[in-house]
């Protein structure tokens, strides 16, 4: 039973307390570019999702408190929560540095973009 | 030995021999002490079998001490009170108890079982697999049957449980795992720094083994010195200490499960109105895990015979109960800790001798024993004993490690054994979450090693099996802790301590002592008593290739019983070792899993049973429907009116009469449970151009508008009405049973990907109590209820609402249909909801008007052709496969599931498509789910094109109608198609439009 805390209100609680929803930070790209989605770009946004071992970055909603969705990161192995950060947000800078393959990859190219 | 027949006159710190109780075993009238067990009771009255065993139904007897038990398995209680398979040493008896054996048809004492025994030979290990593999239908008719009544462990309760249950959440700094001298101290130690500790303990007092300890500390035993700390324990306000209760479980980030045996063990608490058992859900920052050691059995030659024991169990009967296993006992061991139960045997007069696998023991109790002339045969083992029902004699064979064969042997008569192979530190807890564990060559077991979460193990738990270490390591931990969770903990002031405890000489390990005679010729060594697993079929499971340990416990079901292998994992490795020449840590261990010792359904269930399981949701009107005779349709927690029942009346009548009502005259329906989700703000009316495949942001205020729900996978997943009360405020309607989903549906895209819209939105299903009137006369009735506002067709058309007063009432009134009925849906808040429905009911008394229920609301949606989310649908449907692509909207350049529609599986041809049927036979039903087949033939295999999603009897149509999802559906107009059913018939039906009643819609625009 995780122990997950919301970083919108606060509060510590149980993982029931909470909905867990899948990977952070995927894009949808009819958002941004309506019209000019290949079929493989909205099969990859549907269907692929990582599954790695180690860091990951998922999705949570505070689901008995404030009700508001933020992000987590999360080790796979350990189960220990590095960070809860804003749904809007990228996670604190120390926890991307330790980001590896995939989640690597995916903030360099993140960071690339702010600048 | 005096006393009679086995308890002695003096001695047991547990029972108060001032307070005689009796209880009944296995039907027999038995006198025990308060303090009792059922174990220390019934071995005290002269009885030593206690249980037949799993596979061979040998007779089997006490050998554990306490949780660790494995073969004294009782139920307790009578019909609905019996709980099964509870431990005899667990058990603390009361007057009037009802306490049973479990595995003993026909009897204890002779059973038909026995028989396994004698053909042993054929069912070694693997056994289960090998025999009951084929033929397949053997095992269900032949096998299980039998199995089930020869091994059954226990028997469930008959009847409902009339006790009651409790879950508790906890939260704590510091939780202490089990109460011994290392838990005591810890605890202690972090509760004196200032951290909110609760200490939890198994037994009913606390203490642990401290009683059956060697070494004085400052100047007093163990125990004598323990006691006063551990009462002050209970007076200290940030302690809490749980008595009989057992950590179950360790899981992620220190969450433990407990379970308390509140009032099992005294019936008074129980009609005082405790409750049973209690689950206690905790969460602790820190944890430390004073757990102990359990005791591990020897695997010598018959080793299971009733009353041979652990040497803690026996030292524990004397000291505890003031009962002793008999009159000449042998303590067998290969450490020095054994040691401790001959001085206790011996000062309670009983003859005993040891027999100690090592040749040269040096330790301090070794030559003690030598002192105090208790006979001692090293380099001894036992290679036989005699007796079935009860141990009369031993054989005692010289030992030297790695010789197989026996050389020379003698016989010595002994009415029981206490038997030690060593300690295992009780690491359960530590390994349910990921903890890793090392082999310690000096203990020869594991010990903790590291844990991702924050727990520390100390005392035998933790491997220390020295009383002066133990103090040490427990005061620190509990400092430790303190402090780690404290901003400012409350210095210590340890107080000295001094302890004089005997040297100790090294445990040499002894996984299998040899026969007399060859092992598996009724010569059982055993090392899992409770499934019956001997050394000889692990040597087997390695022989036939079983290397992995999982594949082992798995082929010879070692460790696999209600004991999760206690005492018997670590005997197996050992076994497994010799076998490979392996080491231990080579062979590896199979997984601990929660929980430590099993509890009941009873305490996982908790309050939630009955009418607490799942709360029910009722409208404002519910008491109304009831009294009115409805029956109910669960839908979500809601229960909703499936239809009203007069007297004499059966359903199918009743839902025809409802129907015929609002086509011919009037009906009223309470829709309240109408998902209702209010949407407000700038940029409401562009969110839900997003949502919505259809358009919403050209709705005028004052105006409804039908709207289609799609996922991101292009599939539909709700639909409703949506009214614009005002140019940035939107009342939306959904499915009953997805309101809850929807208004978690919208939160998260408008959270999550629209972050920039100025949107609320707030469910209002309970807000509102709304009923559909409906029927040709609906206009009339609510003319007479007096409305604030014009009701004419043209000043309040179809898909139109007013916002007014009905009489008194305030209301909504939308001009929206599900029956195909001129139909008015009226809204008042909830506190109104049962005087305006009598008020609507009453105005429509001239007209006939009648309440229907779910069931005629969905025919005469059916007869409309409207589809059901979740009937029409099923999670795989398009609106073009329904026939809505029209719904679609061909302008917006982005709403949810837009881009999906073009994936090239939703496009294809041959999808299945919303089509009406009507059966060639008018009376024939359709089931619901009936497959269509392309190529009708005898028997299957057939090509199936689709299926019947909703099919009812229609009382308007005076004919079966239904509707289905088939393969290109919409290009077979007029084709006749076949649906083989169950039992051989075969129903055939035409495929039309959907809709079947009033196709131009010329009722619900009258
Ligand atoms: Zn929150």
């Amino acid at each position: 039973m995780l122990l997950v805390t919301c970083p919108v209100c606060h509060a510590s609680g149980d993982e029931t307390d909470f909905h867990f929803g899948g990977q952070a930070h995927v894009a949808r790209p009819a958002t941004s570019n309506p019209e000019g989605i290949s079929d493989e770009q909205q099969r990859e946004y549907l269907f692929t999702r990582i599954n790695p071992k180690g860091l990951h970055f998922e999705r949570v909603r505070c689901d008995r408190g404030c009700g508001k969705w933020f992000h987590a990161a999360r080790d796979t192995m350990t189960m220990e929560f590095k960070a809860f950060y804003g749904i809007t947000e990228l996670p604190p800078d120390h926890v991307i540095k330790q980001a590896k393959g995939a989640w690597a990859e995916y903030f360099t190219m993140r960071m690339k973009k702010q600048k | 030995m005096t006393g009679k027949p086995y308890r002695l006159t003096e001695g047991g710190s547990r029972i108060d021999r001032n307070s005689r109780m009796t209880f009944s075993f296995d039907g027999r009238d038995v006198q025990g002490f308060a303090g009792d067990t059922v174990a220390s009771a019934v071995l005290a009255s002269g009885q030593k079998i206690f249980g037949r065993s799993f596979k061979y139904h040998r007779p089997r007897g006490v050998v554990g001490l306490g949780s660790e038990e494995m073969n004294a398995l009782i139920g307790v209680g009578a019909d609905a009170r019996h709980e099964p398979n509870l431990r005899a040493t667990q058990v603390e008896i009361f007057g009037g108890m009802v306490a049973e054996s479990q595995n003993r048809w026909p009897s204890l004492t002779y059973d038909m079982g026995a028989i396994n025994s004698k053909l042993s030979r054929f069912i070694p290990g693997g056994f289960y697999y090998k025999t009951f593999k084929w033929p397949q239908a053997f095992w269900k008719h032949v096998y299980e049957p039998i199995i089930r009544r020869a091994a059954g462990l226990g028997r469930a309760a008959t009847g409902c449980d009339p006790d009651t249950y409790e879950h508790m959440h906890l939260h704590c700094d510091v939780l202490v795992a089990g109460g011994g001298l290392a838990g005591i101290l810890a605890a202690e130690a972090a509760a004196k720094a200032g951290a909110r500790v609760v200490l939890i303990d198994e037994n009913p007092v606390l203490g642990g083994i401290a009683d059956l300890t060697a070494g004085m500390i400052n100047g007093e035993c163990a125990a004598d010195w323990l006691k006063p700390t551990a009462d002050a324990l209970q007076m200290m306000p940030n302690m809490r200490v749980l008595s009989r209760t057992t950590v179950v479980g360790h899981y992620h980030h220190n969450y433990l499960m407990a379970h308390e045996r509140v009032g099992d063990h005294d019936p008074a608490l129980l009609a005082a109105g405790a409750p049973r058992q209690r689950k206690w859900k905790i969460r602790a920052k820190r944890v430390i895990m004073a757990t102990g050691a359990i005791e591990r059995p020897i695997a010598f030659a018959n080793n299971d015979r009733p009353n041979i024991m652990l040497a803690s169990a026996a030292r524990g009967l004397i000291s505890r109960y003031g009962v002793s296993p008999g009159t000449q006992g042998i303590v067998f061991t290969n450490n020095d800790d054994a040691y401790l139960t001959a001085f206790a045997l011996q000062k309670a007069g009983v003859n005993v001798q040891i027999v100690d696998s090592r040749a040269r023991p040096d330790g301090d109790l070794v030559k003690r024993a030598q002192e105090e002339g208790i006979p001692v045969s090293l380099s001894s083992v036992i290679s036989a004993v005699a007796g079935t029902q009860a141990v009369r004699a031993v054989k005692i064979a010289a030992y030297r490690k790695g010789q197989g064969r026996v050389i020379t042997e003698r016989k010595v008569d002994c009415d029981f054994i206490a038997m030690s192979g060593g300690w295992n530190p009780a690491l359960h807890l530590w390994a349910h979450n990921g903890g890793k564990i090392r082999f310690d060559d000096s203990l020869q077991s594991f010990r903790p090693d590291t844990h991702p979460d924050a727990i520390t193990a100390v005392g035998a738990a933790n491997g220390t099996m020295s009383v002066a270490e133990t103090i040490s390591e427990a005061q620190a931990a509990g400092e430790v802790a303190a402090k780690s969770v404290l901003k400012k903990a409350k210095a210590a002031k340890p107080a000295k301590i001094e302890v004089k405890e005997p040297k100790r000489g090294a445990l040499e390990p002894l996984w299998f002592a040899p026969a007399t005679g060859h092992y598996n010729e009724g010569n059982k060594h055993f090392i899992d008593f409770q499934n019956d697993v001997t050394v000889a079929d692990l040597e087997l499971a390695q022989r036939e290739g079983y290397e992995s340990v999982e594949h082992t416990k798995r082929y010879t079901t070692l460790g696999m019983a209600t004991d999760q292998g206690k005492t018997s994992n670590l005997n197996g490795l050992g076994v497994l070792a010799e076998a490979t020449g392996k080491t231990i840590p080579e062979i590896g261990v199979t997984t601990f899993r929660p929980p430590y010792t099993p509890y009941s359904f009873g305490a996982i269930a908790g309050a939630l049973t009955n009418d607490l399981f799942l709360p029910v949701r009722r409208t404002a009107v519910f008491q109304w429907h009831t009294d009115q005779g409805a029956t109910w349709e669960p839908v979500g927690q809601w229960r909703r009116a499936y239809t009203y029942t007069g007297v004499g009346e059966e359903k199918h009548q009743s839902i025809t009469r409802e129907i015929l009502s609002v086509r011919n005259k009037v009906g009223l329906l309470d829709a309240s449970t109408l998902g209702k989700i209010e949407i407000k703000g700038p940029d409401a009316a562009e969110f839900l151009d997003r949502i919505y495949t259809n358009t919403f942001s050209t709705l005028k205020v004052g105006r409804c508008r039908y709207g289609l729900m799609m996922n991101e996978l292009g599939f539909l997943s709700d639909d409703g009405v949506t009214v614009r009360l005002g140019e940035d405020h939107f009342l939306m309607h959904t499915t009953s049973g997805g309101a809850d989903r929807i208004a978690a549906w919208l939160e998260e895209w408008l959270q999550t990907e629209w972050t920039q819209y100025k949107v609320f939105v707030t469910p209002v299903t309970e807000q509102w109590s709304q009923f559909a009137l409906a029927g040709p006369q609906a206009r009339e009735v609510l003319e007479k209820l007096e409305p604030d506002f014009e009701i004419t067709n043209e000043a309040f058309p179809h898909m139109s609402f007013k916002i007014g007063k009905l009489g008194g009432f305030p209301v909504r009134v939308y001009r929206i249909s599900f029956s195909g009925e001129l139909s008015y849906e009226i809204a008042a808040p909830a506190g109104y909801g049962l005087s305006l429905w009598q008020a609507i009911m009453e105005a429509g008394a001239e007209f006939g008007i009648g309440p229907y229920g779910t069931e005629a609301l969905h025919v005469l949606r059916a007869e409309k052709g409207y589809i059901v989310i979740g009937d029409e649908t099923d999670g795989t449907t398009t609106p073009d496969d329904v026939g809505m692509a029209g719904m679609v909207s061909k302008k917006k350049t982005d709403f949810l599931g837009k881009r999906s529609l073009e994936q090239s599986e939703l496009k294809r041809d041959g999808r299945k498509q919303l089509v009406g049927l009507l059966t060639e036979e008018p009376n024939d039903i359709l089931p619901d789910g009936a497959h269509a087949v392309a190529d009708l033939k005898d028997k299957p295999p057939m090509k199936m094109i689709g299926h019947v999603t909703s099919s009812y009897m229609s009382p308007s149509l005076g004919r079966s109608i239904a509707m289905a999802l088939i393969e290109n559906g919409r290009a077979r107009m007029g084709e006749t198609i076949a649906f083989p059913l169950a039992g051989g018939k075969v129903m055939k039906a035409k495929i039309i439009g959907t809709v079947f009643y009033d196709k131009d819609g010329g009722r619900i625009n009258a």
